[in-house]
């Protein structure tokens, strides 16, 4: 944790506001003792000069030097805002965690009333509790400080019910444990940083605030003074002397983004958002191991010309992110074709790189990435080479593509029909109403009942499944030569996966539309698929049709068929597992990436990385392994997890 | 060894029915299968169970006694789907299973009860210091047990514990619960979207959908022979268990 | 294509029952009626809260004992509490703010004389924000997007910090320093001419600009990475259509989810500015009242301003229903 506070430091914003938050606590220490006298020397024969050598921002009404009694102002108008703002996180906190300590229903009140107070703006409360309060020092912290409590309550509020909504909060009351000690041990702790960022960002606003209520003349009275009151009598001296007005001014807003900019950069640096609107998620950090700076080049690809029949052609395919340290490679070096009407499938673990991959083939990779291949062709067009007019329409409709998530893949904002004509009136140039129509005709080829009403609703009016065939419909708006599906049905129940799945294979019989397909799920990929393609640690490292599975040849490929459960798995043995975990594509190890995890290694698997090549036993069939088909020794013992690899 | 119960169980959420009137029967030692589709109510079941969600009808016992809801003993403990989410990030390993004991014991055989746990769990004891990010999402849910067993339990509900782990420590953590039950004659209620999972480690499996039991019986019966059209459209959607679809 | 269906449907989900949009309408009225009933008891209640005699406060401890019980009898102050409330609600519908304690005028008057100028100034300001605030948000976000503009996005957060800490006052003295009297290009001071109308509402909007800009462009710059618009690029749209077609309406929601508060906040900061600017308005008439303790203007005023900063809330909250279809069926 440390550290991730001294990296906001380091950044250049953070560093000026650091410093700019000590000048200011210094000055406030020290002010009053330094210029206590100066500000205080009253000089009748030069009331309300202007600026000069001796009074560098002139004087005020009795002659005293307004400098003077700018620095000096500094502790007071430091102190009365600390002191607000110490009200309201403490108000706030008692508010905010009140809901949770009560229960539902007393809580629903509690926050039911902070709603409401918070749709009133703090100024407006503030004027509320300073006519309550009284006029002056009093009156004033306690108004700005009650009128900044409801946004902190609503803030705590808001941090309190994303800790609290998470399993180990639920686990620790199944255990047992009661509720105020779930709030101090698990929930405090757990958003302690943004409330500390958002505290300072509260000082700063609360500093603002109380200038503002001294401006007006309600805050502090004479003969105190802050840079609230400061500025009340600069501004009526204003055509005389504008530096007496500017220079508490200055004073103020210094201190005010001091508070903020420091807030602002810690909030930056931890990944909170500021402006009160805390997300309580996970503050993943990037790991910190370093990549190799060049990582092993895989051999060239032992794919032949591709024929003519071949659909999507992917050569030496590498995708490459920038790191903390150095270019991150999650994709290495993936060849293979997919041909008229075939489907292949690529399977492998979370962070293979099979995503990206698809990602990569249809060009649609964040920006940030690389995107490297000696050949990448759909349909014969170079897809690496910027992309024209004619490119984008061959594209928009000849390849279609499934994503993931059928909740958040449609825009919420516009209606189902309307993101499907949308296809055909930028690229098949139709009319509105012409594709409107074919959008209607094309939900209805995917099974979708009452295919009028529907494409005039909105996503969140369609269920899961449903969106998920919207997603396949969109895709034959034009006529799609291959489709692209990226775990089209890992986010489905398992009956509407079979219906998508089934919806898929009609949609390829019809028209010999080729499928790529990527899943993590070896026996969907089994069954939907001709082909297969087995990828680990951005490589793939085993080609084979997929009626063979049972006979693969890579351990990997084994033990991943291997481990997953069927309806006929044996109940007396236990699963095959694979031990330790794998590879950070940040940090992936010379030598074939999957030597650490397999029981056949030896020293030539740690040190050459062994390329994917044809099998001489089976035509057809690609494997990269040194010991391809060799047998496994007798099943591991499951205390792997005890010889942990690092 | 404690039989956990549900008898005519409802919950009910504002004007929605999740579960309406469940009957079900974890007999002791035994691991019983609770399959469904997201929406069926087999979480929300899970959660009256432990107090979690609030009981409209029926009642929820563990040998024959109401399942305790109040104080530290619990003797009904459950393991959550997100082995991302249900660990405290700030605390260590060895705080987070040490928090779910018994009242009443010393800090040094609190020390030695996390080390023989994690042990049970089949993890290096020298973790306890660790904090959970430094862990992956098999080893995550294997403390997520430790912690569940560290509160002495005379049944456990695992509510689709490996459902978010990749397939190649999924096994693991399947064999581990395999293991808990012989070993500890636990009383398991083990709830999984994935027949092929249920078949594999529960002895009885219940169907559950739009909040009630469709069928349920000795998973070998169940899985070989159903009687519910639903259960069967189940079996029929599990990729892999039926004959290759057709092809161009 | 040919379709054989093999499996019975599974139940389809179709959310909510009734008219969406009627029951959108009736939980925002109650909730607004709800708001309204806080407002007037807290605006009633604020004379009540405050320690010791208000008249005796007002009045000053030299004034005649008789002159204090006269004033409290004619503000009715020794009635009983709900008595008074009843007589304070029944005022309100018909019109009755009461009297002012140093004019002696109706408050009702006062209030019809300083309105006007007030919502001139909060409109205008209004206007101003959003029309700059939402082109400068969404431009920057598209420029800022994942993996480009890193240097413009540290300029724009930063710059953007810095002009929205800045307050309203501050910014409005500046202004009147530079331009009113060095400059002696714009009046400083009143709202007698067109000229008169452009430092203040400068003063007023330019903060709550830059903190809608900053929001926009984060809610921009988040949807860009949406899955949603990684659809429409598959689809292979204009760029331009997928930022002003698929992201825009997405962000703006989301930024108006976000900063509509600080649009409510504009009306009650006119009371900052009106005082910097000498604006004819309600603000520097609440701010003298206070000091006078005028509590039958200051009550009148507090709830003029809570009333608008209600209907601008009202106001977001159907532009956002309008623009996002999700958020008629999201319960609060």
């Amino acid at each position: 944790m440390p550290h991730r506070w001294s990296r906001v430091a380091r950044s250049p914003l953070g560093l000026v506001a650091t410093a700019l938050l000590v000048a200011v606590a210094a000055l406030a220490a020290l002010g009053p003792v330094l210029w206590g006298d100066a500000a205080e020397a009253v000089d009748t024969g030069n009331i309300l000069a202007g600026p000069s050598a001796a009074h560098w921002a002139g004087t005020d009404n009795l002659g005293r030097d307004i400098l003077a009694r700018v620095l000096v102002a500094s502790r007071l108008s430091v102190v009365l805002a600390l002191l607000a703002v110490a009200i309201a996180v403490v108000v706030g906190l008692l508010l905010g965690t009140a809901p949770f300590l009560l229960g539902r229903r007393a809580g629903r009140l509690v926050s039911a009333a902070v709603n409401t107070a918070v749709a009133f703006p703090g100024l407006l409360l503030a004027l509320f509790f300073a006519v309550v309060f009284g006029v002056g020092e009093t009156g004033a912290v306690l108004a700005i400080g009650l009128a900044g409590a409801p946004a902190f309550a609503r803030l705590v509020h808001t941090l309190v019910s994303g800790v609290a909504a998470r399993d180990f909060v639920a686990a620790a009351r199944v255990a047992g444990v009661g509720r105020a000690r779930i709030l101090v041990r698990h929930v405090l702790p757990n958003i302690a940083e943004p409330l500390v960022v958002n505290a300072t960002i509260g000082a700063g606003s609360a500093l603002l605030s109380f200038a503002g209520l001294s401006f007006l003349g309600l805050g502090v009275q004479s003969p105190s003074f802050d840079w609230g009151r400061l500025l009340y009598d600069g501004a009526a001296a204003l055509y005389l002397n504008p530096a007496a007005a500017l220079a508490p001014g200055a004073a103020v807003l210094l201190a005010g983004l001091a508070f903020n900019l420091v807030g602002e950069s810690v909030a930056k640096g931890l990944g909170i958002e500021g402006l009160g609107v805390a997300a309580a998620g996970r503050w993943v950090v990037p790991g910190g191991a370093a990549a190799p700076a060049t990582a092993p080049d895989p051999a060239p690809a032992e794919v032949g010309e591709p024929a003519d029949d071949v659909v999507l052609g992917v050569r030496d395919l590498a995708v490459s992110f920038p790191g903390p340290s150095g270019p991150v490679r999650p994709v290495r070096g993936v060849s293979f074709d997919v041909r008229r009407g075939e489907a292949v499938g690529i399977v492998g673990e979370s962070g293979c790189g099979k995503s990206l991959t698809a990602l990569a083939v249809t060009r649609l990779v964040d920006d940030d990435a690389r995107v490297e291949a000696t050949r990448l062709h759909l349909l014969g067009t170079d897809l690496r080479a910027a992309q024209t007019t004619a490119d984008r329409r061959m594209l928009g409709t000849a390849l279609a593509v499934v994503f993931q998530d059928p909740m958040t893949s449609l825009n919420p904002a516009h209606r189902i029909g309307a993101q499907l004509a949308e296809v055909a009136t930028h690229h098949q140039g139709m009319t509105r109403g012409r594709a409107a129509a074919r959008a209607v005709d094309r939900l209805d080829a995917v099974r979708i009942p009452d295919p009028g009403e529907r494409a005039r609703q909105y996503p969140h009016e369609f269920s899961g499944g449903m969106r998920q065939r919207a997603m396949i419909g969109m895709g034959l708006m034009g006529t799609p030569a291959l489709i692209v599906a990226d775990e089209p049905t890992t986010a489905l129940d398992v009956t509407v996966q079979r219906q998508v799945l089934d919806l898929l294979s009609d949609v390829r019989a019809s028209d010999a539309v080729a499928l790529l397909l990527i899943s993590h799920d070896v026996a969907v990929v089994g069954e939907v698929c001709d082909r297969v393609l087995v990828m680990y640690a951005g490589r793939i490292v085993e080609d084979l049709p997929a009626a063979e599975l049972a006979g693969a040849r890579h351990p990997y490929t084994r033990a991943l068929v291997d481990a997953v459960p069927d309806m006929d798995t044996d109940l007396d043995e236990p699963l095959a597992t694979i031990p330790g975990r794998p590879v950070d594509p940040a940090d992936v190890p010379a030598g074939c990436a999957y030597a650490a995890r397999c029981p056949l290694a030896d020293a030539r698997c740690r040190g050459e990385d062994p390329p994917l090549r044809a099998d001489p036993h089976a035509p057809g069939r690609r494997v990269a392994c040194w010991h391809a088909g060799e047998p496994l020794p007798p099943s591991r013992v499951v205390r792997a997890d005890l010889v942990q690899s690092p | 060894m404690t039989e956990l119960r549900f008898e005519d169980v409802t919950v009910r959420y504002g004007r929605t029915t999740a579960v309406d009137g469940v009957s079900l029967r974890v007999p002791a030692g035994k691991i019983v299968g609770l399959v469904g589709e997201s929406g069926s109510g087999k979480s929300t079941l899970a959660r009256a169970a432990v107090g979690l969600a609030p009981v409209s009808g029926g009642r929820i016992t563990l040998g024959g006694e109401p399942v305790p809801l109040r104080g530290r003993h619990r003797p009904l403990q459950m393991v959550f789907q997100d082995p991302y989410s249900s660990l405290d990030p700030r605390r260590t390993v060895g705080d987070s299973v040490a928090e779910a004991m018994p009242r009443g014991s010393s800090r040094a055989e609190r020390r030695a009860e996390v080390e023989r746990l994690l042990e049970l769990v089949h993890l290096d004891p020298a973790r306890a210091a660790a904090l959970p990010s430094r862990l992956s999402g098999g080893q995550r849910q294997r403390v997520a047990l430790a912690r569940a067993l560290a509160a002495r339990p005379r049944a456990v509900i695992a509510d689709e514990i490996t459902s978010a782990l990749d397939v190649s420590v999924q096994g693991a953590v399947l064999n581990l619960v395999r293991e808990l039950r012989r070993e500890l004659g636990l009383s398991i209620l083990f709830i999984s979207h994935n027949l092929a999972v249920v078949r594999y480690v529960a002895s009885h499996v219940a169907v559950l959908r739009g909040g009630r039991v469709v069928e349920q019986g000795p998973t070998a019966h169940v899985l070989t022979e159903p009687r519910h059209d639903y259960t069967r459209e189940l079996l029929a959607a599990v990729p892999g268990g039926t004959a290759r679809r057709s092809r161009p | 294509m040919t379709v054989s269906v093999s499996a019975p449907p599974p139940p389809e989900v179709r959310r909510g029952e009734g008219n969406p949009w009627l029951r959108f309408g009736a939980r925002r009225l109650a909730r607004l009626l709800v708001s309204l009933l806080v407002l007037v008891t807290a605006s009633f209640a604020m004379i009540h809260l405050i320690p010791g005699d208000p008249v005796r406060g007002a009045l000053g401890p030299t004034a005649p004992a008789e002159l204090v019980a006269a004033r409290r009898q004619a503000l009715g102050l020794d009635d009983p509490l709900l008595t008074q409330y009843a007589r304070y609600l029944q005022g309100l519908l018909t019109g009755d703010l009461g009297t002012s304690l140093s004019s002696q005028l109706p408050v009702s008057d006062v209030v019809a004389q300083r309105l006007p100028a007030t919502l001139q100034l909060a409109v205008l300001a209004f206007l101003a924000a959003v029309l700059v605030a939402i082109p400068l948000g969404v431009a920057m976000g598209v420029l800022t997007r994942r993996g480009h503009g890193r240097r413009t996005e540290l300029a724009f957060t930063t710059g953007s910090i810095v002009v929205a800490t800045v307050p309203d006052f501050l910014i409005g003295v500046g202004l009147v320093s530079v331009f009113g009297v060095g400059l002696g290009w714009l009046p400083g001071a009143g709202n007698d001419t067109a000229a008169a109308y452009v430092l203040p509402v400068i003063a007023l909007a330019v903060g709550p600009a830059a903190i809608l800009a900053r929001i926009v462009r984060v809610e921009m710059v988040r949807v860009l990475e949406a899955d949603f618009v990684r659809t429409a690029r598959a689809k292979r749209l204009p760029a331009r259509t997928i930022h002003l077609g698929h992201a825009l309406p997405n962000a703006v929601t989301a930024a108006l989810t976000l900063g509509g508060l600080l649009l409510g906040a504009m009306v009650a900061g006119t009371v900052l500015v009106e005082n910097v600017f000498a604006w004819p308005g309600l603000g520097s008439t609440i701010v003298q009242s206070i000091l006078t303790k005028d509590y039958p203007v200051v009550q009148a005023i507090v709830l003029v301003y809570g009333l608008g900063v209600l209907l601008v809330n009202t106001a977001v909250d159907i532009a956002i229903a309008l623009l996002d279809p999700r958020s008629t069926i999201r319960e609060d």
